[in-house]
């Protein structure tokens, strides 16, 4: 390209990105027809696979008595330790791991006798109906010789130790001297955090599809956050080429983190499958899903800040405690979000973790920074009230104006105006600045703000751009829409990148025929996608204005390339923009039914040069210095709490939340993406936690009636305001992503709410009826 | 152990050259049964007795059409819908009652399809999602998911909508606490609450207006 | 599930001998309770009797009270005229339960039925005296965050109703019809339907296998129709009691002349509080009688660590209870 664009500038004329654009995909979903990974039922001879797991948390497979099983009609296979087909390349092998793009634990179960956790998978019926599958699955008698596990790190038993890193970020890390900032500060304050184990239960449980179209070609219909990654880990496991499995994964309910990675059943249904020569699909149950793709670990973490007395930070010294599996160092890393939100001179973090009788936990919306975010905000309302200082201030006395962990400037940041706006929006100053003063009726009524923050992380990703003759272009990512609105979004990009209505387009993604591009993970995918379908856009663009001015016939004959425009589906001179013509008429002339273009979208710094070698594994650090900015969205939320202080309830009663994310694609579906998370960080604050039994380590509440996930009346009105940004530095098309900020923070901002209603601090979550009682007995 | 996990292991495999090879590769000591025939037992009791056993062949009406499907008794209502008759607008949340994702309507009331039996809904009228739009045109509450943007991952939707459809209809919808409340039996992970009550709210002003 | 025949019953004489005849088999109405119970490998039948058939339909007034027949859905009751102005506390305990969907279905012999929420019964992997007796119980030194601290033995903690309805009518001196055979009806108290956690862990109720529940009876009283029912929760809907408090109060000139409390998630049944009753029986319709009351409803709670703050939370939801029909 003679020309690349490097940033996307809003067309003068009004275009579609920016408009609140219905969901594109919202007729397939409201009608019923939008088929997820469990529903492709007319694939040939299709039979069912139904999972046995294992009941205790630790021992060895003494036997399993398979004959009643059997005996059931319609059963076709039993697998078992002792049967199932050897992976070419396991997880079980450290060497092994480097061949695969997504999978998340060091362990591969049925691979031998040895029981690790309870839930995990011992043998796979296959039956023709689901319910041969499932009654064969129950009479399979399974004996164990069980050992005592270890329940937590909670558990008397477990040894905690300090890990060389976790998650790519060191065990110790250390900024200035943190330990003696503290020690010396004339304000100091320490605070131990409690989290429950959270599960993300999307509403769609794992499920994968497995189809040998022959003895080589797979194809796979999985509940998958990333199409590539299952089919290079899928490929590497089985022994194929990558180009040998097909993963498709049109519409996805749901994944917040859990459907990002290649777990046991995702691999066991393709061995099934091709065992038994028929297409195999395997859904989990609801209890099988909370052993079988992750969960957001059970944690403490302990915050020592020091201040100065008007309340300026000096240093904050950070440990965590965590629970992780017996082959996995894994740990959300809270400490990211407390070294960078304020302009903190010294910081130090510690990660312990002990090992349990546990899969490994695995990440979950804005892993790390929501419950990093719970520490750090509640920390800071304590400051504020311990100076005397309204929370707001407090963290403008404390703005960063540039990235405190390496002094690079903000690519871009608005959390002022976030500040400022929420605090209008909700009626901040309103606010009883004493706590526990405000009641209605029996009911006290808090306010409560935190700050929110995700980074931008890079990630890399191809896509297509065919534009018709007749105005209609085809668009295609190997993306995935988790209901972010993806499918949206990119309507609206393309819309505008070619200048035909978004009626005329049609997006396609989750296939790997599609072009590769990474996973909707890490709020990458609106950067991502919408940046590489813009550029290929331009490439369709420069396509058409190099054959416009070679043509005699053309108005642009002769003219410089570089001088031609598009403008609303137009080619057109820009110094002189009456000289030109539309599009088609180049094509038709040259009796072309389309031009086709592609590009390499790229997120973070490096988008901007089209040579560079884009590694998107490049770490936070890399891509910051790279880049000479760092990058992160921000925001802020406001709620009003109402507390029962005899029945212990807790309800939220008003809720605004402002974010400031780069460009927004759509309001309407950013709105809906802030209200999610925000939502999802309420559950999590107020009613979510997975217990595990402390003797027999398995989980006691693996259902959806006893492990609360918010519904309808749990929540209130909610606002959601923008703060729109210019942000050249991030992508192409300046966009930084949402998924994520809208949970952090919420945790925190509802814990301010209800120590400001009760005077109380609860520093455990859930906050549950039952600790809100305990607080209430203790003195305000 | 083998011996009692793999009664079966000299049956013949049905299936074509490829498996075969395949069950070789893997030890060749897969268990392979083959289905008894259930069926014309079933036949024969169910024509003098109002007992069903086994896979019968029974009748739905479905989204005002005569389905005939072959279950068993123990077949839910959900697991018919979906694995027999690729009506897979109905979702599988929890399948124990739990989140309300299988919602459909029995005779114009909003039911759980996973926690009832096939059997138990003969002679009923049973509406799915499927069955909600008249051709292209949309039910009113499903437009209005879509313009107040009711749904993000669409799993939980055909319930919610379902859910929806007969709150107003019981008279449930008529300040934003009571829908509030009345639409608490469909669980929406990602989060969509405030923009269902909206699609619902507005849905229940305009049928109480019309 | 198990495979299992299935019989439409057209008469209470057909469904009791088909039950007769396969003692091992179980009536289904709704299906809630007992569908989910199956899916979960915890109950296994032979053999199901649809009872829906059965002619056990009707809200209607008699000379004993309000007699609600066996079949008659949650939803359909809980919204009756009848219902909602002479026994709301009846009502307010069926429409605060599980959700407007669930409500359609289960009728409420089987609401009067369903069994315990005990993570550790519900899971067949965890041993539980209940399910298996002698096999232990793990909640005793496990999560009893929601187990029940009143009734309860030191072989199980469960609260073996986990429901809202039989709180109410527990209250209000419900009495159920039980039919075994044609002919063979009794009348049972409410209070006496459900069995303590003695030796008997398995059996939960006096019903006897293959007997059927035909009808309930609610008396019309005073202290019926001035009542409440209050449900404190972990959400605001579709989620089990942590406590629940069904009163009904008849006040006159400031005094309590009759008292009905039964409390909710607390015990290992329904808990009728006669203590209680008899503190606030004769006294002023105060907070300090109301407290008294509340003191004595929860006097022989034997609580564990993570139950305790039932203690409190049940008497602060007794109290407010009180206090809203006091008005």
């Amino acid at each position: 390209m003679d020309t690349e664009p490097q940033f996307f500038e809003t067309n003068a004329a009004p275009g579609v990105v920016g408009q609140p654009l219905s969901r594109v995909d919202g007729w397939a979903k409201v009608t019923g027809r939008a088929k997820y990974s469990a529903e492709y039922n007319q694939l040939p001879g299709l039979v069912h696979a139904v999972l046995r797991t294992s009941d205790v948390a630790k021992g060895r497979v003494t036997s399993i008595d398979a004959s009643a099983a059997q005996r059931q009609p319609g059963v076709l296979a039993i697998f078992t330790h002792e049967n199932l087909p050897k992976l070419a390349k396991t997880p079980n092998n450290p060497e092994d791991q480097k061949a695969f793009a997504s999978s998340p634990m060091s362990f591969f179960p049925m691979a031998s006798d040895q029981v690790h956790y309870a839930g995990q998978p011992l043998a796979m019926v296959v039956a023709d109906t689901l319910e041969h599958a499932q009654y064969a699955a129950a009479l399979l008698k399974v004996n164990i010789a069980a050992e005592v596990p270890t329940a937590s790190y909670l558990d008397p038993k477990a040894t905690s130790y300090v890990p060389k890193s976790v998650k790519g970020t060191e065990g110790v890390t250390k900024r200035g001297d943190a330990q003696a900032a503290f020690r010396n500060a004339p304000v100091q304050l320490t605070a131990t955090y409690h989290h429950a184990t959270n599960h993300h239960n999307p509403m769609e449980p794992g499920a994968t599809t497995a189809h040998w179209e022959a003895p080589d070609r797979l194809t796979v219909y999985d509940t998958t956050q990333g199409v590539s990654e299952t089919q290079k880990t899928l490929a590497a496991m089985l022994g194929l080429a990558t180009e040998q499995v097909r993963v498709v994964t049109k519409y996805l309910g749901g994944g917040f983190g859990c459907k990002a990675w290649v777990w046991p059943h995702v691999v066991l249904a393709p061995l099934a499958a091709k065992a038994v020569g028929r297409p195999v699909k395997l859904v989990l149950t609801r209890p099988q899903q909370f052993t079988g793709m992750g969960h957001r670990e059970e944690q403490e973490q302990t915050l020592r800040l020091g201040a100065t007395k008007e309340g300026k930070l000096l240093g904050i010294v950070h440990e965590k405690t965590s629970t992780t599996s017996p082959w996995d160092d894994y740990a959300e890393t809270n400490s990211r979000i407390i070294n960078m939100l304020y302009a903190l001179p010294a910081f130090e973090s510690t990660y312990h973790l002990a090992k349990a009788s546990v899969m490994t936990s695995t990440s979950t919306r804005a892993p790390g920074d929501m419950p990093g975010s719970f520490a750090i905000e509640c920390s800071m309302d304590d400051l504020a009230y311990q100076l005397g200082l309204d929370p707001i201030q407090v963290r403008l006395l404390n703005y960063a104006e540039k990235d405190p962990t390496n002094g690079h400037p903000w690519s871009s940041k608005s959390l002022k105006q976030c500040y400022a706006r929420g605090a209008e929006l909700f009626g901040w100053s309103q606010r009883n600045p004493r706590n526990g003063q405000t009641r209605n009726g029996k009911l006290l009524v808090g306010y409560g703000m935190a700050t929110a923050s995700y980074p931008v992380h890079n990630s890399q990703g191809n896509a297509r751009v065919r534009l018709y003759a007749d105005g209609r272009a085809v668009v295609q990512a190997g993306a995935t829409d988790l209901g972010t609105g993806t499918y949206t979004i990119i309507t609206q990009v393309a819309a505008d990148a070619l200048g035909v209505p978004p009626q005329n387009i049609r997006f396609e993604l989750g296939d790997t025929i599609l072009p590769t591009t990474q996973w909707s993970g890490g709020s990458t995918a609106a950067g991502r996608v919408s940046s590489s379908v813009y550029l290929a856009a331009q490439e369709v663009w420069q396509k058409l204005i190099k054959m416009a001015v070679i043509d005699r016939k053309s108005p642009l004959y002769g003219a410089k390339a570089a001088d031609v425009v598009m403008e609303k589906g137009r080619l057109q001179l820009k110094a002189d923009p009456g000289k030109g013509e539309a599009f088609g008429e180049v094509m038709k002339r040259a009796s072309l039914s389309d031009v086709e273009g592609t590009a390499q979208g790229r997120y973070g710094s490096i988008y901007k040069e089209p040579g560079a070698a884009a590694d998107a594994n490049m770490n936070k650090e890399e891509k910051d210095a790279a880049a000479g900015y760092s990058m992160h969205a921000f925001g802020a939320h406001f709620c009003e709490v109402h507390v029962d202080p005899e029945l212990g309830t807790v309800r939220v009663a008003r809720w605004v939340s402002v974010m400031s994310a780069g460009r927004i694609l759509n309001p309407k579906t950013a709105r809906s993406q802030v209200i999610g998370g925000s939502i999802f960080g309420i559950g999590a604050a107020l009613m979510e936690q997975t217990v595990r039994d402390p003797n027999l380590a398995r989980y006691t509440n693996a259902d959806l009636a006893s492990y609360h996930v918010p519904v309808n009346a749990d929540i209130p009105d909610m606002r959601v305001d923008f703060i729109d940004e210019h942000d050249p530095h991030v992508n192409a098309m300046g966009v930084k992503g949402i998924g994520e900020i809208s949970i952090v923070g919420v945790t925190a901002a509802v814990a301010n709410a209800v120590f400001h209603a009760t005077g109380r601090r609860l520093r455990s979550l859930p906050m549950t009826p039952d600790k809100v009682l305990a607080a209430m007995r203790q003195p305000a | 152990m083998s011996s009692d996990l793999f009664p079966n292991a000299d049956t013949p495999p049905l299936a074509d050259n490829s498996r075969r090879s395949f069950l070789k590769q893997s030890g060749g000591i897969l268990g392979l049964a083959l289905a008894p025939p259930l069926a014309s037992q079933a036949e024969r009791l169910t024509a003098y007795s109002k007992v069903i056993q086994g896979a019968t062949d029974i009748t739905l009406r479905v989204n005002s059409q005569a389905h005939t499907v072959r279950v068993e008794p123990r077949v839910t209502l959900l697991d018919t819908l979906r694995e027999r008759l690729d009506l897979t607008g109905t979702k599988k949340g929890c399948d124990h009652g739990q989140c309300g994702a299988c919602t459909v309507h029995i005779n114009g009331k909003r039911t759980l399809s996973c926690l009832t039996l096939a059997v138990m809904q003969q002679g009923k009228e049973i509406t799915t999602i499927e069955g909600l739009a008249k051709g292209d045109e949309l039910h009113p509450m499903q437009a209005a998911f879509i313009k107040h943007d009711g749904l993000q991952c669409g799993y939980c939707t055909p319930g919610q909508i379902m859910s929806g459809v007969a709150c107003v209809q019981e008279g449930h919808a008529t300040t934003d606490a009571q829908c509030r409340e009345w639409m608490s039996g469909n669980l929406c992970r990602c989060g969509a609450y405030p923009n269902i009550l909206a699609a619902v709210r507005e849905v229940a002003s305009q049928s109480s207006k019309g | 599930m198990n495979d299992f025949s299935y019989t439409q019953a057209a008469t209470a004489k057909e469904a009791t001998d088909l039950r007769k005849a396969t003692p091992a088999g179980a009536y289904i109405a709704g299906g809630t309770t007992l569908l989910d119970l199956m899916k979960a490998h915890l109950a296994e039948h032979p053999q199901l009797v649809d009872i829906n058939q059965l002619p056990l339909k009707g809200i209607e007034q008699t000379k004993d009270g309000l007699r609600i027949g066996a079949l008659e859905t949650m939803s359909d009751v809980g919204e009756h005229p009848l219902v909602v102005q002479q026994y709301p506390a009846v009502s307010q305990a069926l429409l605060l339960a599980a959700s407007p969907q669930l409500r359609n279905m289960a009728s409420l012999g089987g609401n009067i039925l369903q069994r315990t929420r005990c993570g550790y019964f519900r899971d067949a992997a965890f041993p539980c005296n209940k399910r298996v007796p002698g096999s232990g119980c793990p909640a005793l030194d496990g999560d009893h965050h929601n187990l029940a601290i009143l009734g309860v033995s030191d072989s199980c903690i469960a609260n073996s109703y986990p429901g809202d309805l039989s709180v109410a009518l527990t209250a209000f001196d419900a009495v159920l019809t039980l039919e075994k055979a044609k002919g063979k009806q009794r009348q049972v108290p409410l209070t006496e339907f459900y069995l303590l956690p003695g030796n008997t862990l398995q059996r939960e109720t006096v019903l006897e296998p293959g007997e059927l529940i035909v009808a309930i009876t609610i008396p019309a009283a005073t202290h019926a129709q001035r009542s409440t029912y209050l449900k404190v929760r972990e959400r605001s809907s579709y989620a089990y009691a942590l406590a629940s408090a069904a009163v009904g109060l008849d006040v006159q000139g400031g005094t309590i002349r009759a008292a009905r409390v039964a409390l909710g998630g607390v015990g290992a049944q329904p808990w009728r509080s006669r203590e209680a009753e008899r503190v606030l029986t004769g006294q002023p319709a105060t907070e300090a009688t109301f407290r008294a009351a509340a003191a004595a409803a929860l006097q022989g709670a034997r609580p564990r660590e993570h139950n305790r703050y039932k203690v409190e939370l049940a008497q602060n939801t007794l109290v407010r209870a009180l206090q809203q029909v006091a008005g």
